[in-house]
């Protein structure tokens, strides 16, 4: 009896490994399935689909773990985006390796995130949301005014020639071939940016199995609560904060490296509130949903740019509405579907498909309840 | 040596007020270690006003407030959980979308050290603690007689079952004094008598309990001790017997509620 | 001393309008606890409207006083039909749902309203007609000229018919009723569904006369207008206490005052480094600032922690 159980034990560890095996081999060819089927500019769009991956897991910790309402996230995408773009541009003469410059902002902005953090963590739900939608503000039109007196982030024109991620002498701006096979930027920042998201999701699985996770879930559901049972809630939230802004500054010095360019447009408010709905989407607090939800939200607007313009052809013979237009508005129809047929997301966390299953009991029991309460 | 002394919580000339309103005034009293003290009085009696005094919630406008041996001003609730002051909540504040389990994991928190590191690293110490978190966790949940499955998000369990949660959830953090804001409110009589016999193990476990509750009669037959509030002010104490037959207390109770003195 | 004056004048001018926007995210708050981020939208649509009325009737022998009024009058049915249709579509499916749902579906009905205005209106500026009068009048040396004189007047006027409607008749009993404790009062036989539509259709109205107000004082409508508008009244919401009708009052009077001050006056404090292209900052770091002080606004409640 034993035998056999061990024996399945060890059948399903290798079906798992076989799995595993099987993903890393599609995640690997995948740039290069894509280039060769649907074109480069869409090797492009993974790309930027793994950088929202980065920051929707991000956004994930202080909104899904914690349950902090964060408008204005994007500021430490800027954070770190500028700090790269600084640091590595001719804007300041300075040229300083990628291994300096990322981290430092990542640092900025985790220090920005506390800068924020400590007075206005206080706040309940939705003040917090429209304090930190104004920091978000703040910080752009800092960005876009801060050349004058002093030229420091040249304004609304931006920084451009801004130094490509470099390993040595060895550039991910230019292409290269190794056995035959010709690695082209977008190919090289993809596996970059792979890596660096296999990064953020093994710290966030990490993190939401552990102490510091729990006491983030307990703070969500009830804060008085979560206090009374010992947590120092104003640590364990900047906390949550600063780790949240410090992937976003991650990702924030791989954006600027990869598009060799910053200017403040790139973080704008929509930015924070895209981010966000790839994260309620997806389904809040857990990770397989907020990555669904990024790449859903990256590729459904990409997919209806190429697809408003020629169906409306093929349709009506012309081009009768604004495809931008009409791109933007199916957006927006799909997101008030999705969320009214699927109001936890598409992939809810495991407690939320629990309480799906059980919703009855759920009813039963708060009928109970009720009667209670009149008794009472 | 005040470690050696007798007193667990010493409270003199406390006071607060909200406004011009004197929820407690010139309150004093103190809790020996190892017995059950009950607080009772009617609606709007300032019981919970107090019991948010001690646990960090409010903070008082007058008084002092010594624990374990140890003066206590202006403390926000983490630190006095710290110190060994546990609660439950009157109307019952559970992680609702948490598991039963973790709920009472997280009542670990205090006793339990690792960071962002061990988290990340998860090394050998910090999964050590992990599991003895989880240990304790189970063997408290059995203490406390839940025998549904530990996966069971607390929202889902029974009115009496989520009660007991709490309580498990505050014995979690290895409390001096465990601090009960009305356990018994809305239980039957079988749920009441089972509360009182593990309240009963909990003291024989060296833990001191603090119980404000309505149900007169539970707190007359469990409690060493008991003081009576009224109008935010201490009008009795001392052993059940006395209270019971305390003139004031029963002008209080009639002359407040005559449904309360029919209890 | 005339410079100090006339921004006070102009703070106040645009501060009506963000008041009256901010009534339309303090009532649905104060009665569903929402966010309803598409209501900046629904501005923008009493606007175009309007625009389309205006110049249907432009040419007609109509006085246009009264052309501005029939336009007013369309633009409100138009922006209360919107506003139930917005609440039927987006809210009412999720009212039990997590929090963030309906954020998530606001901000999708935001973006639709948004795209269609563009596909039926087009990107363009449309210059709005004048239709009063602009003559300015000097008033301790500040100019302030008749459109603005109506706007802070029509704007107080709306404001005390909504406070006698919330505090003095039956709907606006319910409503408070429903905002205090949506169960119980439906034990008492509250409609409360009713209730709900009713409060979304109340605020759009507010939304349609905000809406014309920005028109005829800038004389310019645009599909994008409503964004920032709706960003700003929200802010005043919150500055004022969201959910309390008196403090989006005040609070959109003051942010309208704060920003105007803020964009006269910012240069000057700052030596000269900061110009009047922060004065969204500013209007921000007052906001931050208050809400560190007073964490429920300038008249929201304080919701003690109770246990």
């Amino acid at each position: 009896m034993r035998n056999v159980l061990n024996h399945l034990l060890r059948h399903e560890r290798r079906n798992a490994w076989a799995a595993f095996l099987l993903a890393g081999i599609v995640l690997l060819v995948l740039p290069f399935a894509t280039d060769a089927l649907l074109g480069r500019g869409w090797v492009r769009i993974m790309d930027f689909a793994l950088l929202y991956m980065m920051l929707a897991l991000g956004l994930n910790i202080v909104v899904g773990y914690a349950g902090l309402l964060d408008l204005g996230y994007v500021a430490f995408f800027a954070v770190g985006a500028y700090t790269y773009a600084l640091f590595g541009s001719p804007q300041f003469g300075l040229h300083w390796p990628f291994w300096a410059v990322l981290p430092m902002g990542a640092l900025f902005a985790c220090i920005f995130g506390v800068l924020l953090g400590a007075p206005t963590l206080r706040l309940r739900g939705d003040y917090l949301a429209i304090v930190t939608l104004g920091f978000g503000e703040i910080i752009r039109i800092f960005l876009n005014n801060l050349n004058a007196p002093v030229n420091i982030t040249n304004g609304p024109q931006g920084i451009s020639q801004i130094d490509p991620v470099r390993f040595g002498s060895f550039s991910l701006g230019s292409s290269h071939s190794l056995a035959g096979i010709v690695f082209s930027p977008v190919h090289l920042y993809y596996y970059l940016f792979l890596l660096f998201t296999l990064l953020v999701i093994f710290v966030s699985m990490r993190l939401e199995k552990s102490r510091i996770g729990r006491a983030w879930m307990a703070i969500r559901e009830d804060e008085v609560a979560a206090e009374a049972m010992g947590i120092n809630t104003r640590n364990i939230k900047l906390l949550a904060f600063a780790m949240g802004a410090s992937f976003g500054g991650i990702s924030g010095g791989l954006f600027a490296g990869f598009q060799g360019f910053v200017s403040p447009e790139s973080f704008s408010l929509m930015e924070s509130i895209m981010i966000l709905c790839m994260v309620v989407l997806g389904g809040m607090g857990n990770i397989g949903g907020v990555i669904l939800g990024s790449v859903l939200l990256v590729l459904l607007p990409e997919a209806l740019r190429n697809g408003a313009g020629p169906v409306q052809q093929a349709l009506f013979g012309k081009v009768v509405v604004d495809p931008e237009a009409l791109r933007m508005l199916l957006f927006g129809v799909a997101l008030i579907a999705v969320m009214v047929l699927r109001p936890a997301g598409l992939w809810p966390s495991a407690q939320r498909r629990r309480e799906l299953v059980v919703d009855d009991a759920a009813i039963a029991e708060q009928e109970q309840e009720t009667v209670y309460d009149a008794a009472k | 040596m005040t470690q050696q002394n007798s007193v667990l919580l010493d409270l003199s000339g406390v006071g607060k007020h909200f406004g011009g309103l004197a929820a407690l005034s010139e309150v004093s009293l103190h809790i020996r270690r190892g017995e059950i003290y009950g607080l009772i009085g009617p609606n709007g009696a300032g019981k919970t006003t107090l019991f948010n005094v001690i646990t960090g919630l409010y903070q008082l406008d007058a008084g002092n407030f010594t624990f374990d041996g140890a003066r206590y001003v202006r403390c926000k609730p983490h630190v006095l959980a710290e110190a060994g002051i546990a609660r439950t909540f009157q109307n019952i504040r559970l992680f609702a979308n948490m598991t039963a389990l973790e709920n009472v994991m997280v009542g670990r928190h205090v006793c339990s050290s690792s960071g962002i590191w061990g988290a990340l690293l998860r090394n050998a110490a910090a999964r050590a603690e992990e599991h003895a978190i989880a240990e304790r966790a189970r063997e408290l949940l059995s203490y406390v007689g839940i025998d549904r499955p530990h996966q069971t998000l607390a929202k889902h369990l029974s009115y009496g079952e989520q009660r007991r949660l709490e309580i498990a959830r505050a014995l979690a953090t290895d409390p001096k004094l465990l601090a009960l804001d009305e356990p018994a409110a809305g239980m039957n009589a079988t749920e009441t008598a089972s509360l009182k016999e593990l309240l009963q193990t909990i003291r024989g476990s060296g833990i001191t309990v603090l119980l404000i509750e309505h149900d007169v009669k539970l707190v007359l037959g469990l409690c060493d001790r008991v003081a009576v509030l009224d109008y935010g002010k201490k009008i009795a104490e001392g052993v059940p017997e006395e209270v019971r037959r305390n003139p004031a207390v029963i002008v209080a109770y009639l002359g407040g509620d005559a449904g309360e003195a029919a209890a | 001393m005339s410079i100090l004056l006339q921004q006070i004048v102009n703070g106040l001018v645009q501060g009506s309008v963000y008041a009256l926007v901010a009534l339309g995210y303090t009532m649905v708050y104060g009665i569903l606890g929402l966010i309803n981020f598409a209501h900046g939208e629904v501005v923008m649509v009493g606007a175009m409207v309007a625009l389309m009325v205006v110049q249907l009737l432009i040419t007609s022998a109509l006085a246009p006083v009264l052309v501005l009024l029939i336009a007013l009058l369309v633009a409100a049915m138009a922006c209360m039909a919107l506003g139930y249709g917005i609440e039927r579509i987006a809210y009412r499916p999720l009212r039990n749902a997590p929090r963030l749902a309906p954020l998530i579906t606001a901000i999708g009905m935001s973006i639709v309203l948004q795209n269609l205005a563009m596909m039926i209106w087009g990107r363009e500026y449309h210059p709005f007609p004048a239709l009063l009068p602009h003559s300015p009048h000097l008033l301790f040396g500040a100019i302030i000229n008749d459109v603005q004189i109506i706007i802070v007047l029509v704007a107080l006027a709306v404001m005390a018919g909504l406070l006698l409607l919330v505090h003095r008749t039956r709907l606006g009993r319910a409503m408070r009723a429903v905002a205090e404790n949506p169960g119980a009062a439906m034990l008492m036989g509250v409609d409360v569904n009713r209730v709900i539509s009713a409060t979304f259709m109340l605020g759009s109205a507010l939304a349609a006369v905000a809406g014309i107000m920005v028109s005829v004082n800038y004389g310019i409508v645009h599909y994008y207008m409503g964004f920032m508008l709706g960003l700003k009244a929200f802010t005043a919401a919150v500055l004022g206490g969201i959910g309390n009708l008196r403090g989006a009052m005040l609070g959109g009077l003051l942010l309208g005052l704060i920003e105007s001050l803020g964009a006269g006056y910012i240069g000057d404090l700052s030596g000269g480094i900061f110009g009047s292209n922060y004065q969204d900052v500013f209007a921000f770091f007052v906001l931050i600032a208050v809400l560190v002080f007073r964490p429920s606004g300038l008249l929201g409640e304080r919701v003690a922690e109770r246990a």
